[in-house]
C-alpha cells in the first residue's frame, strides 16, 4: 500500500491540483466548463505539450534539453520554406522536418554521450545553433502560410472541437506512454536515470539510449513546430521563446523527478493542462494579468519540488 | 608555470585570436578617441556593453565553484531595474532606490540559497523557480510596461556617468572584481568554496560550514545581479521587465565555462571568467562591426560553435581519444 502510494503519489498530487484548478475555474468563470473550452486547452498548448512529452524522456534519463524552443522555431521555418519556396507537398515536407529535428537531437545526444559533456551546455549550444539557423534561413522572420491550400485544409480539421494539433499532442502522449512502459528502450531510459553505472554493468545499451532520448526530444519539438504552423498559419523564427522553461516546468509539476529515473508522461500531460489553465485564467478574469501566470507557475513548481523532497526524505526514513 | 596560469592559456589564446582577427580585418576596432570628455571606440564598447555579463559571470563563478548553478540571475536583473524605477517614480532619493533594489535582490539570492541549503533542492531546479517567477514579479512592479526613468535623474549616472574619461559601469565592474577577488583569495572563503565543490561531504566532516557558505555565495550572486540590473536600467533610463537580462544567465554560465571553471564545481578562476565574458562580448561586437555584411543572427551560430569547441577542448574524453589515436594503439 505504501509502496503503491509512493509510486503513484506524485501523479495523484498533480491530478488533485488539476481537478481543483479546473473546478475552481469552472465555478468562477461561466463558460469555462464547456467542451469547447476544454478542447482549447489542448489546441492552444499542443506545441508546449509535444515539447514537454519529449522533455519527459530526457529528464527521465537524467538529462535536460534547453534547445526545444529553438527547434520548434527552426522546424516551423523549415516547413514553411519547403512548402512555399521549394514547392514541396506537405506529405514530403513534414517527414523531412521531423527527420531534421531527430538528427539534430541525435547529434547533441552523441556529443553528450561520447565526450561526457554536461547536457546543459551541449543543448544550450544546440539552442543557439537552431535559433540562429531559424533566423538565418531567409531574410524574413515570419512566413505567412495561412493562404496555403494544404495548410488551410489541415487547420480546418475538427473532431468534437479538437483540432489537428491537439490530436497530434494526444497521440504523442499515448505513444510515449506505451514506449516508456512496454519497450526495451523505455525501460533503459528509466534505468539510465536511476543509476547509470548499474545500467551499464547490467549490459544495457547506454549509448543508443542516451542518443535516443535527445533524438526523441528534438523530434517532438520538430512536431511542435509543425503543429505550430498548422495552428497559427505561419512559420515564425522567433516563436516558442523560453518554451523550454515551460516544458521543464510541466514535466516537474507532472511529478517527474529532475534527477531522473522516476516519473511518467501521463503526469506531464496533467502538468501541461495545469499550465494551460493557469495561462488561460487571466483572459477570463479582468483584474488578473499575465505576470500572475508566471508567479503562479513559480509557486506551483516550488510546491511540487518541496513535495518531492519531503517524499524522498520520508522514503529515506522508511529504509 | 603554475597550474592556475596554465588553465588560463586556452581562453587567453582564444581572446588573442579574436583580437588578431579584428586587427587584420577591422583595424578601426582598436581606435580609441575622446568624444565629449569620454573615451570611445570598439574596445570601450566591448567593456561597456559587456558589463552586465561580466558582473553576472563573477558571481556565477563562485556559485559554480560550489557545484551549483543560478538560472535566476537574468530575472533578478529585471527585478532590480523594476524596484529602482518604481522607487524613483515615488520620488524616492536615488540612494534609497538603489538600496531598495539591492535589498530586494539580496533577498532573492537568500531565497535561492535557502532552497538549495535548507530544503536540499538541486540548484538547477531551485533557481528555475525564480527564473520563471522573478520576471513575473518584475512585471508586477512595472505593471507589464516599460517604466521610464527621468533621464536627468542622478540615477542614470550609474549607467551613463563618466569618471576621468572612463564610463562608470567599467569602473563599477572593476571595483566589484577587485573586491570579490580580495574576498575569496585574501580570506579562506575561496578555499572553502572550492572544497565544497570538490567534495561536500568531506568539507562538512572537516568542519567547513557548508550551509552558511552556500547561502553567502547565492546572496553575493543576487547582489551582483542587482548591480548588473541597475546599470542596465540606468543606461537605457527605463526598467524593461520583459527584456532586461533576458538569456543573460546563459551568457554568464558560458563565460564561466569558457574561462576554464568546470560546471562540476571545485577549482574556479575569477580571472578566467572575466576573460570568458570579454570573449563573448568581443564576439558580439566583432559581428556587429561587420554589420552591413553579416546579419546579427550569425552571432548565435558562432556562439554555438564557440561553446561546443570550448566544451570539447575541456573534455577529458576527447583528450584521451586524441592521445590514443596519437600513439596509434586501439
Amino acid at each position: 500500500m505504501t509502496a503503491a502510494l509512493r509510486r503513484h503519489g506524485p501523479l495523484l498530487g498533480t491530478a488533485l491540483v488539476l481537478i481543483v484548478l479546473y473546478a475552481a475555474a469552472s465555478l468562477l468563470f461561466p463558460g469555462f466548463a464547456s467542451l469547447y473550452q476544454f478542447a482549447h486547452l489542448f489546441d492552444d498548448n499542443a506545441t508546449l505539450g509535444l515539447a514537454a512529452v519529449g522533455m519527459t524522456f530526457v529528464i527521465l534519463s537524467g538529462g535536460i534539453d534547453l534547445s526545444v524552443g529553438a527547434v520548434v522555431a527552426l522546424a516551423s521555418m523549415g516547413l514553411a520554406l519547403l512548402m512555399r519556396d521549394a514547392g514541396w507537398s506537405i506529405i514530403a515536407a513534414v517527414p523531412a522536418v521531423l527527420v531534421m529535428g531527430a538528427a539534430l537531437g541525435a547529434g547533441m545526444g552523441t556529443i553528450i554521450h561520447v565526450f561526457r559533456l554536461p547536457p546543459f551546455l551541449v543543448t544550450l549550444a544546440g539552442m543557439f545553433l537552431a535559433r540562429g539557423a531559424a533566423l538565418l534561413l531567409t531574410a524574413e522572420k515570419r512566413i505567412e502560410m495561412s493562404g496555403h491550400a494544404q495548410i488551410e485544409s489541415l487547420s480546418s480539421v475538427l473532431i468534437q472541437n479538437f483540432n489537428l494539433p491537439a490530436m497530434v499532442f494526444l497521440a504523442a502522449v499515448v505513444i510515449a506512454w506505451a514506449t516508456l512502459r512496454s519497450t526495451r528502450f523505455g525501460r533503459t531510459v528509466h534505468a539510465l536515470g536511476s543509476d547509470e553505472t548499474a545500467a551499464r554493468l547490467m549490459g544495457l545499451p547506454a549509448a543508443s539510449t542516451r542518443i535516443g532520448v535527445y533524438a526523441v526530444s528534438a523530434l517532438c519539438a520538430a512536431a511542435g513546430g509543425v503543429v505550430q504552423v498548422i495552428g497559427t498559419g505561419a512559420g515564425d523564427a522567433s516563436a516558442a521563446l523560453l518554451l523550454e522553461l515551460d516544458a521543464i516546468a510541466a514535466v516537474v509539476i507532472g511529478g517527474t523527478v529532475l534527477a531522473g529515473g522516476r516519473g511518467s508522461v501521463l503526469g506531464t500531460l496533467l502538468g501541461v493542462l495545469i499550465l494551460a489553465i493557469i495561462t488561460l485564467v487571466p483572459s477570463y478574469h479582468g483584474s488578473l494579468n499575465s505576470w500572475w501566470t508566471k508567479i503562479a507557475i513559480g509557486l506551483l513548481l516550488l510546491a511540487f519540488v518541496l513535495l518531492q523532497r519531503l517524499s524522498q526524505r520520508w522514503a529515506g526514513q522508511q529504509t | 608555470m603554475s597550474s592556475a596560469t596554465r588553465q588560463l592559456i586556452w581562453p587567453l589564446a582564444a581572446l588573442v585570436l579574436l583580437l588578431a582577427f579584428n586587427a587584420a580585418f577591422h583595424p578601426s576596432f582598436f581606435h580609441l578617441q575622446v568624444q565629449h570628455g569620454r573615451l570611445s571606440g570598439s574596445m570601450i564598447d566591448v567593456f561597456n556593453q559587456g558589463v552586465p555579463v561580466l558582473l553576472l559571470a563573477l558571481g556565477m563563478t563562485l556559485v559554480i565553484g560550489t557545484g551549483g548553478i543560478d538560472l535566476s540571475v537574468g530575472a533578478i536583473m529585471a527585478v532590480a531595474g523594476a524596484v529602482a524605477a518604481a522607487a524613483l517614480r515615488q520620488e524616492a532619493p536615488v540612494a534609497l532606490a538603489v538600496a531598495a533594489a539591492l535589498g530586494a535582490c539580496a533577498a532573492a539570492g537568500l531565497w535561492n540559497g535557502a532552497l538549495v541549503t535548507l530544503a536540499g533542492i538541486p540548484p538547477i531546479v531551485a533557481t528555475l523557480i525564480l527564473m520563471v517567477a522573478g520576471r513575473g514579479v518584475a512585471q508586477l512592479i512595472t505593471h507589464g510596461q516599460t517604466m521610464l526613468i527621468d533621464s536627468d535623474s542622478a540615477f542614470t549616472l550609474i549607467g551613463r556617468g563618466v569618471v576621468l574619461g572612463v564610463p562608470a559601469p567599467i569602473l563599477i565592474v572593476l571595483a566589484a572584481a577587485l573586491a570579490l577577488a580580495a574576498l575569496v583569495r585574501l580570506t579562506a572563503l575561496g578555499l572553502f568554496i572550492e572544497s565544497i565543490g570538490g567534495n561536500e561531504q568531506a568539507s562538512r566532516y572537516a568542519g567547513v560550514r557548508v550551509g552558511s557558505i552556500r547561502m553567502a555565495v547565492y546572496l553575493l550572486m543576487g547582489v551582483l545581479a542587482a548591480i548588473a540590473g541597475l546599470i542596465d536600467a540606468a543606461d537605457i533610463a527605463a526598467a524593461d521587465a520583459n527584456n532586461a537580462g533576458l538569456y543573460l544567465e546563459l551568457d554568464a554560465i558560458l563565460a564561466v565555462v569558457i574561462g576554464g571553471t568546470a560546471l562540476t564545481g571545485g577549482r574556479f578562476t575569477l580571472l578566467g571568467s572575466i576573460i570568458g565574458a570579454i570573449i563573448i562580448q568581443t564576439l558580439s561586437t566583432t559581428i556587429l562591426s561587420f554589420g552591413r555584411n553579416a546579419p546579427v543572427e550569425l552571432n548565435l551560430v558562432i556562439k554555438a560553435a564557440v561553446v561546443l569547441i570550448v566544451c570539447l577542448l575541456q573534455s577529458g574524453e576527447l583528450r584521451r581519444l586524441i592521445a590514443r589515436v596519437w600513439r596509434g594503439s586501439p
